[in-house]
This record gives C-alpha cells, sequence and structure tokens, in this order.
C-alpha cells in the first residue's frame, strides 16, 4: 500500500513538472493563432489576398490537428529547403513543430469566428460612423474592436479550451508534455488506468479554469446583461 | 506542391508499387469509424439530454459531469485509456465471473467507443437546444386539433426540430470525423495510419501526409456538403423559415 502512495506521488510530481510545457506550448500558440486569425481576418477584406486567406481556412478547418502536425515534424523535414536551410534548428525541435502546427490550425477556427462576430456588428453603425467623419482607425478602435471583443468572446474561449486539449498531440511527436510524461510512466509501470486519470485531472483542472477565467472576462464586458 | 521527380507520383498511384489502393481503403476505414462513432454519440448523447432534462435530481448532475469531463478532458487520452485501459479491466472482469481472459477488444471497437464518448457530450448539449425548439402550445395546438402522436411528430416536432439541430449536428460530424485520426495512435489502419506507415516504409513523408490530407478534405467538404443540401431540403420542410 506505501509502494502504491509512493508511487502515485511519484507520478504526481512527474506529471506537475510537465505541466509547464503543456501551459506553455498552449500560451504559445494561442497568442500565435490569435494574431495569425486576425491577420486572415484582415487577409479577407481584399480582394487578391482573400482567396489565399479563404484557401489557408479550408485547408487547416479540413484536416485533422494530428496530420498537421505530422506534416510540420515529418513532412517538412523531408524537404531541401528545411532540411538544409537556416531554418533546421527551429524545424527539428518538435516543440517548435508543435506549436508550428497548432498556431496555424487555430488561426483558421479564430479566424472564422472573428468574421461571424464582424458579420454581426449592424452595418448601419459603420455607416454611421463613416457619416460623422471617423478614419478607419478611429472606427476600428471605437465602433468595431469595442462590440467584436463582445460578440467574438464566447466561441473564442470555446476555440481556446479547444486548443488546450489540443496540446496532448504534442506528445505523439515526443513533446514531455503531461500526456508524453503520463505515457513515459505507463511504459515502464504499466498502470494505464491510474495514470491516465491522474493526466485527466490536470487537463480538466487547467480548462475548468480557463473556463473560469473566460466567464469572469465576459462578465466585466457585459456588465448589464452579467448582473442577471 | 509535391516535388517534380516521378517517384512520388508512382508511389502515391495504383501501380504494383503504389499506395492508392491502400490510401483509399485507409479513407473507407476511417469514414465508417467516424460513422460508427457518430451513431454511438448519438444516441449516447440523446440519452444524457434525456437525463439532463429529468427530474430526478442525480440524473441531472451525472449528466452535467459526464458533459464536464468528456469536455475537458483530450480526445487522444481518452482514445489511449480505452485501448490500454479496457484489456486490464477486461480482464479483471472476467476473473471475477471466473471467465478465461478474454484479450484486447479490436481497436475499432475501443477507437469508435472512445470517439463516440466525447461526440456524445458536444451533441447532449444540441439536444438539448432541440428539445427547446417546440413550444409547449404547439403541442397543445396539434393535440386540440386531433392530430394523432405520429402525425404530431411528422408534421410538428420533427421538422423544427431537426431544423435546429442539424447545423450544429454537422459541426460535430466535422469535428468526430477529424478525431477518428486519433484512432491512428492504436494501430487501427485508417487513413491517418496509413499515410504513416507509407511516409516510414518509402521515406516520402511530405507527400503521403499531403496525399492524406487531400483525402480528408474530400470528405469533410463531401460530406459538409450533403449537410448543406440536408439543410435547404429541411428549410423547405419547416415551411420556408429560412427562407430557401
Amino acid at each position: 500500500m506505501s509502494g502504491d502512495l509512493a508511487f502515485l506521488a511519484d507520478t504526481t510530481l512527474a506529471i506537475a513538472r510537465a505541466v509547464p510545457v503543456t501551459v506553455g506550448l498552449f500560451a504559445a500558440s494561442a497568442v500565435g493563432a490569435t494574431l495569425l486569425g486576425g491577420l486572415l481576418v484582415m487577409a479577407q477584406t481584399r480582394r487578391g489576398t482573400r482567396e489565399c486567406a479563404r484557401l489557408w481556412i479550408f485547408v487547416f478547418r479540413g484536416t485533422p490537428l494530428l496530420l498537421q502536425i505530422f506534416m510540420v515534424y515529418y513532412g517538412l523535414a523531408a524537404l531541401g529547403p528545411i532540411r538544409h536551410g537556416p531554418l533546421w534548428a527551429a524545424f527539428r525541435e518538435p516543440l517548435f513543430c508543435a506549436f508550428v502546427a497548432m498556431t496555424c490550425c487555430c488561426s483558421a477556427y479564430i479566424a472564422e469566428v472573428c468574421r461571424a462576430a464582424l458579420a454581426a456588428i449592424p452595418a448601419g453603425q459603420i455607416e454611421a460612423a463613416l457619416a460623422s467623419g471617423m478614419g478607419r482607425w478611429t472606427r476600428l478602435r471605437l465602433i468595431v474592436l469595442p462590440q467584436l471583443v463582445r460578440l467574438a468572446l464566447p466561441a473564442y474561449g470555446n476555440e481556446l479550451v479547444m486548443m488546450i486539449k489540443s496540446t496532448a498531440l504534442a506528445s505523439t511527436i515526443t513533446v514531455m508534455d503531461v500526456t508524453g510524461v503520463a505515457g513515459q510512466v505507463i511504459a515502464h509501470s504499466y498502470r494505464t488506468l491510474d495514470v491516465f486519470c491522474l493526466a485527466a485531472a490536470v487537463y480538466l483542472g487547467l480548462t475548468g479554469a480557463l473556463t473560469a477565467a473566460l466567464r469572469y472576462v465576459e462578465r466585466r464586458l457585459n456588465p448589464v446583461e452579467g448582473t442577471r | 506542391m509535391i516535388t517534380d521527380d516521378p517517384a512520388p507520383m508512382l508511389l502515391l498511384g495504383f501501380g504494383p508499387d503504389g499506395w492508392g489502393p491502400a490510401l483509399l481503403r485507409g479513407a473507407g476505414l476511417t469514414m465508417a469509424l467516424a460513422l460508427t462513432a457518430m451513431a454511438i454519440g448519438m444516441v449516447l448523447g440523446a440519452g444524457l439530454a434525456a437525463a439532463g432534462a429529468s427530474r430526478v435530481r442525480w440524473l441531472r448532475a451525472a449528466a452535467a459531469v459526464y458533459g464536464l469531463v468528456f469536455r475537458g478532458v483530450p480526445e487522444l487520452l481518452v482514445v489511449l485509456l480505452l485501448y490500454f485501459g479496457t484489456p486490464g479491466l477486461l480482464a479483471a472482469g472476467a476473473a471475477l465471473l471466473g471467465l478465461a481472459d478474454p484479450g484486447s477488444p479490436p481497436a475499432f471497437l475501443t477507437g469508435s467507443i472512445a470517439i463516440g464518448l466525447v461526440s456524445a457530450a458536444y451533441q447532449a448539449e444540441v439536444f438539448r437546444g432541440g428539445m427547446l425548439a417546440v413550444p409547449r402550445g404547439q403541442i397543445e395546438a396539434a393535440i386540440a386539433a386531433g392530430m394523432s402522436p405520429a402525425t404530431r411528430f411528422r408534421r410538428v416536432i420533427a421538422p423544427q426540430v431537426l431544423h435546429r439541430v442539424l447545423p450544429p449536428l454537422g459541426n460535430i460530424w466535422q469535428f468526430t470525423l477529424k478525431d477518428s485520426a486519433l484512432v491512428a495512435v492504436t494501430g487501427l489502419s485508417e487513413l491517418m495510419r496509413v499515410s504513416l506507415v507509407a511516409a516510414g516504409s518509402t521515406r516520402q513523408p511530405f507527400a503521403f501526409f499531403a496525399a492524406a490530407m487531400v483525402l480528408y478534405l474530400v470528405l469533410t467538404s463531401a460530406s459538409s456538403a450533403l449537410f448543406r443540401l440536408a439543410e435547404a431540403r429541411g428549410m423547405r420542410w419547416a415551411g420556408g423559415t429560412g427562407g430557401v
């Protein structure tokens, strides 16, 4: 029994040490995907770049993230310009490849979320802003962005929760995140159930904390509705 | 995209060295896996939605906990847990009943159940929304107009619920289809796994992952076109409220 306890304590410690990897991967790709997603939204407003943005969104939303991760880690590594080029130092790192794949994939979803929210802003408001002589940046800052943030937040939050869960896929390309460490512990202890449940609890804690934080932000941004 | 030397094209083709048939079989298995998972998720999701709306408090709580867990834990973990966890559980269960060790269940079964369990958590939400689609007054009006339960279902309930439920279900189908790629980690030779094996044995990972991407795009865009068709049909059925 004490052996069991010691094993669980050791495993908990090992998994806890991997939490920064999971959280770091999530945070980096969340920032990257949001920036790239914003770029995709902007690209869709111009005629020449619209088709590129649509194609990007179509490809990354239509294929599994696991396949994209393998494409970046194994597929790109087989290409000459990457293998022998200056980028090889970055692309040989599995963690970097997971970050690239997740950024590309989630940017497509975030762009769709933002597009839907933009479409929900009444056209009359933009016209009114134009009529009152607001410039492009003033319009964006005073009229579009405040509403965009509020309208997009629930769906954007869902994407962020999905992203935390998606970081587990990095373990398939040898990244030692929470899932990777759990798999390693199982490989030499053969105790599948308790170790995986421990890892699942960690993810539940992470997604739960994120959901709570998002709800708080949503309430703060919608003070009137939030008091219901 | 694919380099201009002919080897990858030959390897992707249907010749004696070609992986074309294997890739297509893999795509077929992916479809079967996703359909099975979607069906499992639909049955379980409907049950969860019913439990969530029930008057029994612990049933409601159980449905809520289920949703919380399966929407908060990575799909990969669920697949791994079911694949590596069930043989031990089955053996323990069999030992308890004094039976022989049944061995590990087939990867297709554990894979589709794992993806189905996750899909169910999301489908339950959709069905919960669908149940709100028909106001009580309409059911009462239908009863007052003398409609039989079957006519009521066909004329009043089904059109409105389907109309409301189809678009989000289409979304969940897309996720289920893409999640089915995770079952590759258990060695089941669906599309993801076949492309991985082919990439390894031919040393042409770029060509094979690109081919798998194209096949996944075909599957996802064909099924989304199908859903759009069904939605348009459903709108007409619901009396043209969607303006088709």
